[in-house]
């Protein structure tokens, strides 16, 4: 018990770390998913092309195996960015291929009238979808979002092997300082449940306010 | 007939797979006229009105919509098809939209009107199709006929040269059918350039100016409905006339 009240500070300090990580990989997850989705049902075959291709590289490489391209890779290329930002790249991308696909299996529930309907009546092709499609598809996309995000948050633990601050990494400190390792664990694990806890009731608002009605 | 051409098909041909769903369709639609299409079941004809607005590509020959050629994707393509209506088989009202919304979206969003502007012609064209009291409702709350008259309130809305009907009371019960096809009568009788796939033989007989016949893929006849109905000349037309007025 007194591991958390004696090292509140550092516990603290992970914790904020592990939020700051989560919440800006998620809304560049959210902004690349959304465009890849476009990107995916385009009716530019160019488009269409880059899109599957995002999803299929970002999709099947171990995340552990995309930090090291993202914080060895792009420092050769000259691009030499703070550890933290890397890792939200490397987050964010990494999880932009699953909301996409989330956000296309919600595309797809949309009857396809509603986007001919919209197009007969001299729509281009991003009003169809911001005006017609996605408010509808948006309603039966918010549960694997949900989900999505929630492992995006645990994802982030990775990180902490690359030394950014973040909640798992506390432990190293700690066992140091020689504390009981279990109840150190138990703390951390403890705070992963307020960030996903915190996620799922916020989703559980969204699905409740604008959810598919039954 | 057809002094002044509208709508204009030459040579059109589209497969489905192996299935030759168009061959060598030609048909020109003159201003105001409205043209009953009608044929068996995987005959084309819906095929036939989707690609006008090229909801289908075809793979060969040349649509003309009022003197241009139907451009590919694109923003050409989005202001063509603003100035051709389409009323669906099943509606497709935007299902998130109330009935006004439905009505005013495009018009605000395509047309640039500014939204009292729209609402007000959105409630004048309800008015006409007799649903002014539902304006506030979602489309799942109107019967299939009321969302049907939206739909065709909807098309309006854009003011298009010419409307095309995909068998627009298909999916009616039966005693909906007729306050769709009165909405659509008096169109006619307004003078808007119309194509209508249908089973209705009365609305053809009543309504059209020509009609055409389709059968595995082409255009078998292409006359008025008087001289169809009574003395059909193709084989094809006479078997399919003797099986739905027969009952």
């Amino acid at each position: 018990m007194n591991v958390l009240t004696e090292n509140f500070h550092t516990y603290a300090e992970g914790f904020l770390g592990t939020v700051q990580l989560t919440v800006y990989s998620s809304v560049l997850a959210l902004v690349l998913g959304f465009l890849m989705a476009s990107f995916r049902v385009a009716p530019v075959s160019s488009l269409r092309v880059f899109g599957t291709a995002w999803v299929t590289v970002l999709r099947n490489t171990p995340l552990t195996l995309l930090f090291f391209a993202v914080l060895l890779g792009l420092p050769r290329f000259g691009l030499v960015l703070p550890f933290k930002v890397f890792a939200v790249i490397a987050l964010g991308c990494y999880t932009s291929a699953f909301i996409c696909e989330a956000l296309r299996s919600g595309i797809n529930t949309v009857p396809r009238g509603q986007g001919e309907a919209a197009r007969s009546l001299g729509m281009t092709f991003g009003q169809t979808l911001n005006l017609v499609i996605l408010p509808q598809a948006f309603r039966s996309v918010i549960p694997p979002i949900g989900s999505t995000l929630i492992a995006l948050a645990k994802n982030s633990a990775i990180a902490g092997a690359f030394s950014v601050t973040e909640l798992l990494g506390t432990y190293k400190t700690l066992s140091e300082l020689g504390y009981n390792v279990v109840w150190t664990f138990v703390w951390i694990a403890v705070g992963y449940l307020v960030i996903t806890l915190a996620i799922s009731a916020l989703f559980h608002l969204m699905e409740r306010e604008w959810g598919v009605a039954r | 007939m057809a002094v002044d051409p509208l709508i204009e098909l030459r040579n059109v041909n589209k497969h489905y797979g192996q299935l030759h769903v168009l061959r060598d369709i030609d048909l020109i639609v003159g201003r105001g006229e409205v043209v009953v299409v009608i044929g068996p079941s995987g005959s084309g004809k819906s095929t036939l009105c989707r690609t006008i607005n090229r909801l289908e590509t075809v793979e060969s020959g040349t649509i003309v919509l009022d003197g241009q050629p139907l451009p590919q994707e694109g923003k050409a393509l989005a202001r063509l098809r603003a100035e051709v209506g389409m009323v669906f088989q099943s509606f497709n009202l935007f299902a998130h939209k109330t009935v006004l919304q439905n009505v005013s979206l495009a018009q605000i969003k395509v047309r640039r009107r500014k939204r009292d502007e729209a609402d007000q012609r959105s409630r004048e064209l309800l008015d006409r199709v007799g649903l002014s009291a539902h304006a506030g409702k979602y489309p799942a709350q109107l019967s299939g006929g009321q969302q049907q008259r939206v739909a065709i309130a909807r098309a309006l809305a854009m003011e298009p040269k010419a409307l095309l009907f995909d068998e627009p009371t298909s999916a009616l019960d039966p005693e909906m059918i007729n306050e769709v096809l009165e909405v659509m009568r008096q169109l006619a009788r307004d003078g808007m350039t119309m194509i209508v796939v249908t089973h209705e033989m009365g609305f053809a007989r009543s309504a059209a100016n020509r009609v055409v016949f389709m059968a595995d893929g082409r255009i078998v006849e292409d006359r008025a409905p008087e001289e169809f109905f009574t003395n059909p000349r193709s084989e094809r037309a006479k078997d399919f006339l003797s099986k739905i007025l027969k009952h």
